[in-house]
């Protein structure tokens, strides 16, 4: 089976992707067409696969290729149910997740090109360059950390003192992810507050894992402050190793969804944390 | 002041995300385990996008919001009855299966030809918006479909900010790796727009929008075609939930020194 795959990186226009990429999947001749599934790439394989008379597959975790036939998985319902399924049409373009592109492409015999569309096609849009999410410091979102580092919404909560202390939890978790090189992961309610995005302003929408949020990939996850429902932990779902610290034993966590569970104060034991490292 | 914005929002129904979701063989293909009584919710990124379109359309005079959904009537309307209160729009719907095991090139067709059956559609005023993935499908590229269908050339991916211009010009932050967004500027309408979480809270229940989208609501979901979408071109040989269950250990009786040494200590590991 004649495989082909590409890469587009840095910034890009949907208008001038789309036709580079359908002429590229077109002229190589090629039953399946790899792609890294980032952002790029995610915005315009699906129109660009439409334009080539392809059929087009998003997410794919693993693909087998056995002769004549090719079979892909990729999750629904956001990494609740696993799928194996194959398709008869081609070409076929097959998007991975972008931490498994080069094993897929190796793989399939694969060696990904790079794909440079030159402006040719005429566009009413105009980059104007990347801007950092949140308060525009250095970025807290680390794919590439061993470990992510969970805030929930208990680190905007009154404390003992009967107030809440949103200057001291900010100051602990910048302390935390300066001092262990953690990638920060929020919970949606978190990020919905509008007095948690005053006070942690190196955090965004962004950090969010779970249903509406990201599913990063690290080999360990520390959740602190967050109740591990879940619609938040289907986002942990390739977070091989997880630890939570919170006041309820019976919150999400202790379901058999962490490996540990600390009861206790994640203001008291971070602060230690910090002092540690 | 620009001219008065058409925004068509593309969104439909999941299942509560708090329900536990079982994969069954149907006559069909494979389904849900009693999907039917499943509680449903909209789509969650196709409801930041409808609350963005809600808050844009407030801001320009004359504008309006029309909700396309395709999914089981019956369904629609239940979901309708919380839905129509969160924001003004008028509703297009598709009676037709939605759910994560459907194709998306089929419901994508579906959509695009709803849109066009809207009266008075002049896609030179019309914003398209929608979620950047849906919660059941997850493949992130049925928008682009519709837009590609519609001749609309100008896409954007998991936006969380759209600024509009008096010019009609517009700009919007796209979500890019590394915690970064892409700013790009785009010359006038028409236009996709793929929502991430936008910034807006979900607006609260609002009775009186409720009845007066109602009144639409109601005949839009009695004259809803139905659509045969199904699974198109995809041979689905296993559908499985894994075991994802762990073992945890509750620790309550430790320290906060002996808890943050621990940690640490798994840290360094």
């Amino acid at each position: 089976m004649k495989t082909a795959a590409f890469n587009l990186s840095g910034q890009g226009v949907f208008a001038q992707d789309v036709p580079a990429l359908a002429d590229a999947i077109k002229a190589s001749g090629a039953e399946i067409v790899l792609l890294p599934g980032t952002s790029r790439v995610r915005r315009c394989a699906g129109a660009a696969a439409m334009r080539a008379g392809a059929q087009v597959d998003t997410n794919v975790v693993s693909l087998a290729i056995d002769g004549e036939t090719a079979t892909a998985q990729r999750w629904l319902y956001r990494q609740r149910i696993l799928v194996t399924f194959s398709r008869a049409a081609r070409p076929w373009v097959v998007v991975t997740d972008p931490s498994l592109f080069d094993e897929i492409c190796a793989k399939a015999g694969a060696t990904p090109a790079a794909l440079d569309p030159a402006p040719a096609t005429s566009s009413r849009t105009k980059v104007n360059g990347l801007v950092a999410a949140g308060g525009g410091g250095e970025s807290t979102i680390k794919p590439d950390a061993k470990l992510l580092f969970v805030a929930g919404a208990g680190w905007t909560k009154k404390q003992a003192d009967g107030a809440a202390h949103l200057d001291d939890a900010a100051a602990t978790i910048t302390g935390f992810l300066a001092k262990s090189g953690a990638s920060l992961g929020s919970s949606k309610s978190l990020v919905d507050m509008p007095e948690a995005a005053k006070a942690f302003s190196f955090m965004s929408h962004m950090n969010q894992v779970g249903q509406t949020g990201s599913t990063p990939r690290h080999a360990k996850g520390l959740a602190t402050c967050c109740h591990g429902e879940e619609p938040h932990v289907v986002g942990w779902r390739f977070v091989t190793e997880r630890r939570a610290v919170n006041l309820d034993a019976n919150c999400g966590w202790a379901q058999g969804k962490a490996d540990v569970l600390y009861v206790a104060d994640a203001f008291e034991v971070m602060k230690k944390v910090n002092e540690l490292l | 002041m620009g001219k008065p914005l058409h925004i068509i929002v593309c969104g439909s129904l999941v299942p509560d995300p708090l329900q536990t979701l079982e994969p069954v063989e149907t006559p069909q293909g494979p389904g849900l385990k009693n999907e039917q009584m499943l509680p449903s919710v909209l789509d969650p990124w196709a409801a930041c996008a409808l609350y963005e379109a809600a808050a844009l359309a407030k801001s320009r005079a004359g504008s309006k919001v029309t909700l396309v959904a395709l999914g089981p009537k019956a369904k629609l309307q239940q979901l309708m009855m919380t839905v129509a209160q969160k924001a003004p729009f008028q509703l297009v719907a598709v009676n037709a299966p939605a759910g994560g095991f459907t194709d998306a090139r089929e419901t994508a067709a579906e959509l695009a030809k709803a849109i066009r059956s809207i009266p008075d559609l002049d896609l030179s005023s019309t914003l398209l918006f929608g979620g950047c993935a849906s919660a059941s499908r997850d493949a992130g590229v049925t928008l682009q479909f519709v837009a590609e269908t519609l001749g609309i050339g100008e896409f954007f991916m998991a936006v969380d900010e759209l600024k509009l211009a008096d010019d009609d010009t517009f700009t919007v932050l796209e979500r890019v790796e590394g915690g970064q967004y892409q700013s790009s500027t785009c010359a006038g309408f028409p236009a996709a727009v793929g929502w991430a979480t936008g910034s807006l809270p979900e607006p609260p229940n609002n009775p009186q929008t409720g009845m007066m989208n109602m009144r639409g609501v109601m005949p839009a979901l009695m004259k809803a075609p139905t659509a045969n979408v199904g699974a198109g071109g995809i041979a689905y040989a296993k559908a499985e939930v894994p075991a994802a269950k762990r073992d945890t250990v509750v620790k309550k009786d430790m320290t906060a020194d002996a808890i943050a040494a621990e940690i640490v200590e798994w840290i360094k590991q």
